[in-house]
C-alpha cells in the first residue's frame, strides 16, 4: 500500500504501534505497526468503527501522544509533541470562549508576536476566507455550531501549518451545515494546499472529502485497506450532491459499509 | 409558637388572595411559555416576585404588630396598663377578719407617676393598699405592713376577691393575676399581652430611629461608618491576602504532582474546619487585635480559593489545552492565555463564598474582641440590653453582606460574561 517514492514525502509514519495500560493490568493494542505517507497537499480521509485507533493516531501525529513504537516524520525531522507546524481542528468545544472571534483566530501568531498590523490584516481574510465577515467582534457563544467550526478553521489556518488533523471536525453538525462545511473543507484545501487527515464517522464525508480514504480495522488498531478516489477533485469545482450522483460513489459507499459492519459485528461476536 | 401559626396563616392567605386576583387578570396577559408541564420542570419555576414582596412586608407586619408599633394601626394586644385594683381579706390574731383594697396602677417601665390614692377613711383592722407596676413586670405588694397587727404572728391573708388562697397559689384577677409568696406575701403580675417587650424586641421605628441617630452621632464616640468600615477593611485584607496566597497555590495544585501530593492532606484537613473554631488557636497565636483577626481572614479565605483554583485548573477542557500548544503556545502562554481565564468563573464563585464566610467570620471576630466593628457595636450594645442596636446592627450586616454578594456577581457577569454559556 506505501508509495514508494518516500523521499519527498511530506509526513512519513513509521510502523506506529501504541499500547495502552488499563489500571486493572490488562492492556489494548490501540494501533499496531501502522505505515503510511502523505504528499504535501494530499487530503486523507480516515474511518473505522468505534475504538479501531483513529483518535489515537491522530494524537500522536498532533504530539500528544508518544508512540510505544515507530514515529512520526515530518520534513525530515521526528515529531516529538505539538508544534504550531501541525493544526488541529477539534470536533467542538476547543474555541477559547473568553476571546471573541477575531482574538481566536489571531491566537497562533499572537503567541509568535507577529505584528499587530500583520495579524489584523490576515485575520480580515480569514474572516473572509471562512464566510464570517462582519463576525470579528462577536463572541464565540454567539455564533452557531457551524460559526464556531469555521472559526475553528480560520484559526488553524492563521498560523499557516503543514498539515491539518481534524478528529471529526462536522461531527456535531446538522446535516445542511454540514454539507456547506463539507464544500468550504474541500475549498480551503484546495485554495491552501495543505497536507489534512481528517477523521470521520460518516462514510459519505470520508468518501466527498478523502482524496486518499484509510480504512481502520480494531484489535488492535490497524490499516485495513486504503482507497484513491476522484470525488474530492470533483467536488472541488462541483456541486457535492451531483458528485454523489457518480456511478463509483454509491458502489464504494455500499462496499465500505458492509466492510465496516463486518468489523462491528466481529467486535460483537468477540465481546459476547 | 402563636407566631408561626400567624406566619402559615398569612403564607396560605396571601397565596389564595394572588392566585385569585391572577386568574382574573389572566384573560388579559399573553401566554409567556406554552408549557403543559411545569411540576417537576425546574426550569418553569422562577421566583414570583409578588410573593418576594409579601413575604417582606409580611415580616414586618408581624414585627411592627408583636411591638406595637405607631407604624401600624392594627396591633395584638399589647400588655395592660392603667388602673386596677383587687380586694383581700385578712384574719388577725384575734380571728377576727376584715377586707381592704389594692389599688394598682400600671405604667410603661420608666414613667415616673405616682401611687394611686387610697381612700382616707379606713374602717377595721385592714387598710387599703396603693402599688405601681411596670408593664411586662411584676409588683410586691406588702399589704400586712399597714394593716393593725399586720406583723403579729397568727396574722394571715386567706382570700382574694373572696376565693381562698394559700401561700404558692395564685388567682386571677381583673387585669391582672394575684401570687401569694411562700412567705404569706402577695405579688400582682399584670396581663402581659401577647406583645413584645422593647427590651426583647424593640419597634421597627425604634430601630430607624436609632439607625438614624448612629449614622449621625456614631456609637459610644465612634461612626457607624468607622465600624463597618473598620470591618470591611479587615474582610478586604484578609481576602486579598487568601487570594494572593490562595489562587498561586491553586494552580500549583492543579499543575504539579509534587504540589498536588504535598497540599492536598493539608488542604482537605483544614477546609471543613469552620473559622470560628480556629479563634482560640489565633488568639493565642497573634492575640485577637488586628494581626490575629486578618490572619483568621486568611485561612477561612485561603483554603477555599485554593480549592477554586484547583477546580478551574482541573475544569479546562483538555482539548483547549491540545489546541493551544498545537497553535505554538508555549507552557507559560497555556498558563496565562487557557488555564487562567478558563478557571475564571471557578475564581469568581470561590470567590463570593470567601468573602461571604469572611463577612460572617470577621463579626464573629469582632465579637470576640475589638475596638471598633460591626460586630463590637452589636455586642456593646447587647451588654446594655440596647436591644434596637443590636437588630440594627444585624440587619445592616445582613444588608452589607448580600450587597458584597450582588457586586461580586455583577463584576462576574461584566469580567466573566462567558461563564455557563461554553
Ligand atoms: N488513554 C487511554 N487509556 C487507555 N485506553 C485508551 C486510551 N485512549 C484510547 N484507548 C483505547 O484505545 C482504543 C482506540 O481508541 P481511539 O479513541 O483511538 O478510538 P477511535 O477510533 O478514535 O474511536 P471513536 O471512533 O469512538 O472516536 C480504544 O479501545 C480505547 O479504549
Ligand atoms: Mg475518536
Amino acid at each position: 500500500m506505501n508509495k514508494p517514492d518516500n523521499h519527498n514525502a511530506n509526513l512519513q509514519i513509521d510502523n506506529l504501534s501504541m499500547t495502552f495500560s488499563l489500571p486493572d493490568g490488562s492492556t489494548v493494542e490501540a494501533l499496531k505497526n501502522v505505515s503510511l505517507n502523505l504528499q504535501q497537499g494530499e487530503l486523507l480521509s480516515v474511518l473505522g468503527p468505534s475504538g479501531c485507533g483513529k483518535t489515537t493516531l491522530l494524537n500522536i501525529v498532533a504530539g500528544f501522544l508518544a508512540p510505544s513504537e515507530g514515529q512520526v516524520v515530518l520534513n525530515q525531522h521526528p515529531v516529538n509533541g505539538p508544534d504550531a507546524e501541525r493544526g488541529m481542528v477539534f470536533q467542538q468545544g476547543a474555541l477559547f470562549e473568553w476571546m471573541n472571534v477575531r482574538k481566536n483566530i489571531a491566537f497562533g501568531p499572537t503567541m509568535k508576536g507577529l505584528p499587530e498590523k500583520q495579524i489584523n490584516q490576515h485575520v480580515d481574510e480569514l474572516l473572509e476566507t471562512v464566510g464570517l465577515h462582519g463576525f470579528g467582534n462577536k463572541h464565540i457563544y454567539e455564533l452557531s455550531g457551524g460559526m464556531q467550526q469555521r472559526v475553528a478553521l480560520a484559526r488553524c489556518l492563521a498560523n499557516d501549518p503543514d498539515v491539518i488533523l481534524m478528529d471529526e471536525p462536522l461531527g456535531a453538525l446538522d446535516a445542511l451545515t454540514r454539507e456547506k462545511m463539507q464544500s468550504l473543507i474541500l475549498k480551503l484545501w484546495k485554495e491552501t494546499g495543505k497536507t489534512i487527515i481528517l477523521i470521520t464517522h460518516s462514510v459519505e464525508e470520508a468518501l466527498l472529502l478523502g482524496e486518499r480514504l484509510l480504512v481502520m480495522a480494531p484489535r488492535p488498531g490497524r490499516i485495513h485497506k486504503e482507497y484513491h478516489l476522484p470525488f474530492a477533485q470533483l467536488g472541488v469545482d462541483a456541486d457535492l450532491r451531483e458528485v454523489k450522483k457518480h456511478p463509483d460513489f454509491s458502489k464504494i459507499r455500499e462496499e465500505i459499509l458492509s466492510m465496516i459492519w463486518e468489523m462491528e459485528e466481529e467486535i460483537m461476536g468477540k465481546a459476547i | 409558637m402563636l407566631i408561626l401559626i400567624i406566619y402559615i396563616t398569612l403564607f396560605i392567605l396571601a397565596y389564595f388572595i394572588y392566585t385569585i386576583l391572577a386568574r382574573q387578570l389572566k384573560s388579559k396577559q399573553k401566554n409567556s411559555s406554552r408549557k403543559t408541564i411545569t411540576f417537576g420542570d425546574e426550569s418553569t419555576v422562577t421566583p414570583n416576585r409578588v410573593a418576594s414582596v409579601i413575604s417582606i412586608a409580611v415580616l414586618f407586619i408581624i414585627w411592627a404588630a408583636f411591638t406595637g408599633s405607631k407604624l401600624l394601626p392594627l396591633h395584638v394586644p399589647g400588655p395592660f396598663i392603667g388602673s386596677t385594683s383587687f380586694s383581700y381579706t385578712a384574719i388577725n390574731a384575734q380571728n377576727q377578719t376584715d377586707k381592704a383594697t389594692v389599688y394598682i396602677r400600671v405604667e410603661p417601665v420608666g414613667n415616673k407617676t405616682k401611687k394611686p390614692e387610697v381612700p382616707e377613711q379606713q374602717t377595721g383592722f385592714a387598710k387599703d393598699d396603693a402599688i405601681k407596676v411596670g408593664a411586662w413586670r411584676s409588683g410586691l405588694v406588702r399589704v400586712q405592713n399597714n394593716d393593725d397587727g399586720g406583723k403579729e404572728k397568727n396574722y394571715r391573708i386567706i382570700a382574694i376577691n373572696d376565693q381562698p388562697i394559700t401561700a404558692k397559689q395564685s388567682i386571677a384577677v381583673t387585669n391582672g393575676i394575684v401570687n401569694m409568696t411562700p412567705k404569706g406575701s402577695l405579688s400582682f403580675t399584670p396581663d402581659k399581652g401577647w406583645q413584645m417587650e422593647p427590651v426583647w424586641l424593640p419597634a421597627p421605628e425604634t430601630v430607624i430611629e436609632r439607625f438614624i441617630e448612629i449614622a449621625a452621632n456614631g456609637y459610644q464616640n465612634i461612626t457607624l461608618w468607622e465600624n463597618i468600615g473598620w470591618s470591611l477593611l479587615r474582610v478586604l485584607a484578609g481576602f486579598i491576602l487568601g487570594c494572593i496566597v490562595g489562587i498561586p497555590l491553586g494552580y500549583a495544585m492543579g499543575l504539579n504532582n509534587w504540589f498536588r501530593g504535598w497540599f492536598d492532606p493539608i488542604v482537605e484537613f483544614m477546609r471543613p474546619i469552620p473559622p470560628l473554631a480556629l479563634i482560640p488557636l489565633v488568639i493565642i497565636w497573634f492575640g485577637i487585635w488586628e494581626t490575629g483577626k486578618i490572619s483568621l481572614l486568611f485561612l477561612a479565605a485561603l483554603w477555599i480559593m485554593i480549592i477554586a483554583a484547583r477546580a478551574g485548573v482541573s475544569g479546562v477542557s483538555i482539548s483547549k489545552v491540545h489546541a493551544a500548544y498545537s497553535l505554538g503556545a508555549s507552557k507559560f502562554q497555556v498558563l496565562m492565555h487557557v488555564i487562567v481565564p478558563n478557571s475564571l468563573p471557578e475564581i469568581f464563585t470561590g470567590a463570593r463564598v470567601a468573602l461571604g464566610v469572611c463577612w460572617g467570620t470577621v463579626v464573629a471576630a469582632e465579637l470576640v474582641a475589638a475596638e471598633k466593628g460591626a460586630g463590637k457595636m452589636i455586642i456593646a450594645a447587647s451588654k446594655f440590653q440596647q436591644t434596637d442596636v443590636v437588630i440594627m446592627g444585624i440587619i445592616l450586616i445582613g444588608v452589607i453582606g448580600y450587597s458584597i454578594d450582588i457586586l461580586m456577581r455583577r463584576a462576574e457577569n461584566f469580567l466573566v460574561p462567558w461563564k455557563g454559556k461554553a
